[in-house]
C-alpha cells in the first residue's frame, strides 16, 4: 500500500519538500541542543517544562479526539462516519508520533530514554504515559492499516481488528487521562491540583481534535477526489460545539472555586495568566485572546445557520484550534509553574531555537499525516472508481 | 493450473518463512531482554557483589533529619554555608568568569538556569502559605536557609519514572545521576523548589573542582544529597560544619540524638506541612 | 536499472563498506603498551587479576556504581584479600588513586580501541583537577 505514497502530483512533492526542509533545519538546531544541552531553550530552574511539553500536552488531546469518530461509528453504527473514521485514526497516529518526538526533544539525556522500560516504575505517571501512548499508537497503526487494506481489497477487515478497535476506545480516554494525571497529582502545584483537570483535558481534546479533523476534511475534499461527507463534518461540528462549551464551563468552574474561596496560593496562578503578577504579564494578551476566540467560536457554533455554513465553518474551526491550543499549552504550563512554589515569578518565553525544533516536530507530523491521508484518499478513490 | 499452484505454493511458503523468522527473532531476543530487565530491576545489587559493605567509619541513622536554628543564622553564616556546599559538590556559580584558556568560546550563562542546593530565602518565600500581615518586623528580613527536605513521603520519588530519584532506607532522598533521563518530572513534583536541572555542562563556571566529588554532566537533575558521601566517611555534612552550630544533622528516630533533643526543647515548624510530605528539615523559630 | 548502473553501485558499496580496512593500510598500529604507575607496581594486586580486569573492568565499574549509589556500600573486599574504596577517582584506594596517570593507563587502550566512555563527563581526574 505504501507505493501510493511515492506517486503524487507536483503540489504533493513541493509540499513534502517544504516539510522536509523544515525538518532538516530543525534537526540541525536539535543537534545544537543535543551537544550543548537544554540551555538553548527558554526554560529555567523555576519553569522547568516549556514549549515542548506544552505542545505535547495539546497534541495528546488531538490524538484522543480521534475517538470521537470511532465511538459513534463502531459502537453505535452511525453510518455517516463510515468514511471519516480512517481519517480520525490516521490523525491520531500523526499526533501521537509528534507527542513522542516532543518528549524525546525535551529529555535532558535522550540516550537513556530506555531506562523507563528497563526500570519500570508503576508509581510514576510518566511510566504509564509512555505505556498508553505507545499502546494507542500501535493500536491505531494496526487498525488503520488493516481496515484500509481490507477496503482496498473489497473485503471485510479480519475479525481480530474488532476487539482492537473496542480496546482503542478506553485507550484514547486513557492517554489523555494519564497525561492529565501527570499534572493533577502533584501536591506542590496548586494550579494543576484539581480533580477537574482530567475532564477539562478531555473536553478540550474533543473540541480541538474534531475541529482539526473538519479542517483536514476540507483539505481532502479540495485536493483529492475523496469526499468524507458534509454530514459527517456537520456532526463533528456539533461535537466540537458541546466539547468547547464543556471546556469553557470547566474553566469557569475553576475560576469560581479559586476566586470565591480566595486562597492566595491558588489565585496567584490565574492572576498571573490573566492580569499579570508582580509586574510580569507576558501571557495576559494570549490568554484573553484564547478566551475571546473560544467564546466567539461557541457563539457561532451554537447558531445552526453559522455552524452549517460551509464557508464559515473552517474559520470557526481555526478559532477553536488556536483558542484551545493557547489555553492548553501556553496557559497550562506557564500557569502551573508561575509563580514558583516559593512564590517567585520567573517568566517563560520560548527561544527561537526552541520554536524551530518544535516546528520541525510539527513538520514531521504533517509529513506523516500527509502520507497517511494520501493513502486513505487514494484507496477510497480507487474503490469508488 | 500448474502455474497458479506453483505461485500459490511460493506465496504461502514465503509467508510461513516470514512467520517462522519473526517468531525466532522474538524468541532469540526475548531471553537477553528478560535477563536485562531482571538484572536491572533487581533493586540494585547484582549477584557479583556480596563483598561490598559500608565503610567502618560511616555515620548511620534510621532516619536522617536536619534541624536549623533560625536564631543562629546570620548573613555570614549563610554565605559560609552556601560556599561550603558549593565547594564540596562542585556546584557552578554562574557569576564566575570562565577561564578563557581552559574553556574557550563558552556561551554566556543564564542566571535563571542556575543550580543551587542550599540557599537563602526570606520568610514570605520560605513559608509562602504562612502569610501574616502582622508578622514581626525582624522576621520579615531574616535569612532562612532552604534546601531539599528529604521528605518521608517525597513526591519527587513518587514521580520519577526510572527510580533515578529514590529514597534510601536511611531516609535520604538521593539522585542516581547515571540513571536520570532528564525528564524533570521530579522538578515539577517538588513542592519546595529544591531541585535544579543541568541545562548545560557547567564546568567552566566552577571555580575550583573538588576531586572528592564528581561534576555533573548536562541533562540531569540534582539537589542536596545530605552529603551522603561525607556521612559515609564519618564526616558531618558541609553545611553543618560551616554553620557554626546553626544546622544540626542527626537521626530523627534516635531519641538521644542532638536533633531530637533540640526538637524536644523547642517548637519547630516545617515547610508546607499541610501537604503531608513529612519533611525531615525542621526550623526552630 | 541497467546492468552497468547496478555494478557501479555495487562497487561503490563494497568500497565504502571496506573503508576502515584500506584506509588504515600501511600505518603502524601496534597494540598499546600500558604504563603502570609506580604506586600500582608497588601494590602488585588489583581488584581482580590482570586479564580479568582488562575484560571485565566495565562490568565491575557498573556494579560498583550501583552498589555505592543505590545500596550505600563503599568498601569492596576482593578475593585476594585487599580492600578497595569503590570509586573511580576519589580517595587513596580508588582506581585512579593507585593508577594515578589516566593518560598513560586508561587512555592508551581506550584511544586505540576508539572507546570514549562517558564516565569522564562527570567524574574528574584528580591529577588534572588539582594542578
Amino acid at each position: 500500500m505504501l507505493e501510493i505514497a511515492i506517486k503524487g502530483s507536483k503540489k504533493y512533492w513541493i509540499w513534502l519538500g517544504a516539510l522536509l526542509t523544515v525538518m532538516a533545519v530543525a534537526f540541525a538546531v536539535y543537534i545544537d541542543q543535543f551537544m550543548n544541552g537544554l540551555m538553548i531553550t527558554g526554560m529555567s530552574r523555576d519553569v522547568s517544562w516549556g514549549f515542548y511539553i506544552a505542545n505535547f500536552t495539546f497534541l495528546v488531546g488531538v490524538a484522543a479526539g480521534g475517538v470521537m469518530v470511532v465511538i459513534p461509528y463502531y459502537l453505535h453504527d452511525y453510518e455517516k462516519f463510515h468514511r471519516i473514521t480512517i481519517l480520525g485514526e490516521f490523525l491520531a497516529v500523526a499526533s501521537l508520533i509528534m507527542c513522542l518526538m516532543f518528549i524525546v526533544a525535551d529529555l535532558g539525556q535522550p540516550v537513556r530514554m530506555l531506562n523507563v522500560l528497563l526500570y519500570p516504575t508503576p508509581n510514576s505517571m510518566l511510566f504509564w504515559d509512555m505505556c498508553v501512548l505507545n499502546g494507542y499508537l500501535f493500536l491505531n497503526i494496526v487498525i488503520g492499516w488493516k481496515v484500509l487494506e481490507a477496503e482496498r481489497n473489497q473485503i471485510k477487515p479480519p475479525g481480530w481488528t474488532k476487539p482492537l478497535i473496542y480496546l482503542s476506545i478506553p485507550f484514547a480516554i486513557g492517554i489523555h487521562t494519564v497525561t492529565a494525571y501527570l499534572y493533577c497529582g502533584l501536591p506542590g502545584r496548586g494550579f494543576w491540583l484539581t480533580a477537574i483537570l482530567a475532564p477539562r483535558f478531555l473536553a478540550s481534546a474533543f473540541a480541538a481534535g474534531p475541529s482539526f479533523l473538519i479542517l483536514l476534511c476540507y483539505l481532502v475534499r479540495r485536493f483529492t477526489k475523496f469526499d468524507p461527507g458534509w454530514e459527517a463534518m456537520q456532526t463533528l461540528s456539533k461535537i466540537v460545539c458541546y466539547a468547547l462549551i464543556a471546556n469553557v464551563f470547566f474553566f469557569l468552574c475553576e475560576v469560581f472555586v479559586v476566586f470565591y474561596s480566595k486562597i492566595p496560593g491558588h489565585m496567584a496562578h490565574i492572576q498571573y495568566l490573566f492580569f499579570g503578577l508582580h509586574g510580569h504579564g507576558a501571557l495576559v494578551p494570549w490568554m484573553w485572546t484564547s478566551m475571546t476566540l473560544m467564546f466567539v467560536a461557541i457563539g457561532l457554533l451554537i447558531v445552526p445557520a453559522f455552524r452549517n455554513n460551509q464557508t464559515l465553518l473552517p474559520f470557526i474551526c481555526i478559532m477553536v484550534f488556536i483558542g484551545t491550543w493557547i489555553d492548553k499549552s501556553l496557559g497550562m504550563i506557564s500557569g502551573g509553574f508561575v509563580p514558583s512554589p516559593l512564590h517567585h515569578v520567573t517568566e517563560y518565553i520560548p527561544t527561537v531555537k526552541e520554536v524551530v525544533i518544535s516546528l520541525g516536530v510539527l513538520a514531521t507530523g504533517l509529513l506523516i499525516l500527509t502520507v497517511l491521508f494520501k493513502l486513505a484518499a487514494t484507496v477510497k478513490e480507487e474503490v469508488r472508481g | 493450473m500448474k502455474n497458479s499452484r506453483k505461485s500459490f505454493l511460493k506465496k504461502s511458503s514465503r509467508r510461513s518463512f516470514l512467520k517462522a523468522a519473526g517468531i525466532s527473532a522474538v524468541a532469540i531476543g526475548a531471553a537477553p531482554a528478560i535477563k536485562a530487565v531482571a538484572v536491572a530491576s533487581g533493586g540494585g545489587t547484582t549477584t557479583a557483589l556480596p563483598a561490598a559493605t559500608p565503610k567502618a567509619e560511616a555515620l548511620v541513622a534510621k532516619r536522617w533529619g536536619m534541624v536549623i536554628n533560625t536564631g543562629k543564622i546570620t548573613d555570614e553564616v549563610v554565605e559560609s554555608v552556601v560556599a561550603a556546599c558549593r565547594n564540596a559538590h562542585n556546584i557552578p556559580d554562574f557569576d564566575h568568569k570562565p577561564d578563557e584558556k581552559k574553556y574557550p568560546n563558552t556561551r554566556p550563562s543564564n542566571k535563571s538556569q542556575e543550580i543551587k542546593w542550599i540557599w537563602e530565602e526570606h520568610y514570605e518565600h520560605a513559608f509562602p502559605e504562612m502569610e501574616d500581615e502582622f508578622l514581626a518586623e525582624k522576621f520579615k528580613s531574616l535569612p532562612f536557609l532552604v534546601t531539599c527536605n528529604h521528605c518521608k513521603n517525597a513526591p519527587c520519588v513518587q514521580a520519577c519514572p526510572t527510580k533515578a530519584t529514590f529514597k534510601r532506607p536511611d531516609g535520604i532522598v538521593i539522585m542516581d545521576f547515571h540513571r536520570c533521563i532528564g525528564c524533570r518530572f521530579c522538578m515539577a513534583a517538588c513542592p519546595y523548589g529544591s531541585r535544579s536541572f543541568n541545562f548545560r555542562d557547567a564546568r567552566p563556571f566552577i571555580d575550583k573542582i573538588n576531586p572528592e566529588f564528581p561534576v555533573r554532566s548536562k541533562g540531569v537533575v540534582e539537589k542536596c544529597n545530605l552529603c551522603a558521601e561525607r556521612l559515609a566517611n564519618g564526616q558531618q555534612p558541609a553545611c553543618v560544619e560551616a554553620s557554626e552550630g546553626a544546622i544540626v544533622v542527626g537521626d530523627l528516630e534516635d531519641p538521644a540524638s542532638e536533633v531530637r533533643v533540640l526538637l524536644n526543647e523547642n517548637y519547630a515548624i516545617r515547610r508546607k506541612q499541610e501537604l503531608g510530605t513529612e519533611p525531615s528539615v525542621y526550623y526552630i523559630m | 536499472m541497467s546492468k552497468n548502473a547496478i555494478i557501479a553501485g555495487l562497487v561503490v558499496f563494497v568500497a565504502a563498506a571496506l573503508f576502515p580496512f584500506w584506509f588504515n593500510i600501511g600505518g603502524t598500529n601496534a597494540a598499546p603498551e600500558v604504563e603502570l604507575s609506580a604506586k600500582a607496581k608497588a601494590a602488585k594486586k588489583c581488584v581482580l587479576d590482570k586479564y580479568d580486569m582488562r575484560a571485565n573492568h566495565m562490568t565491575i565499574l557498573n556494579d560498583w556504581r550501583t552498589s555505592v549509589v543505590r545500596d550505600s556500600n563503599r568498601m569492596y573486599k576482593s578475593t585476594n584479600g585487599k580492600e578497595f574504596g569503590m570509586s573511580l577517582s576519589t580517595g587513596e584506594n580508588s582506581c585512579l588513586g593507585c593508577h594515578t596517570d589516566k593518560a598513560k593507563f586508561c587512555d592508551k587502550c581506550h584511544t586505540y580501541a576508539s572507546v570514549a566512555p562517558y564516565c569522564w563527563e562527570c567524574h574528574t581526574d584528580p591529577k588534572e583537577v588539582t594542578q
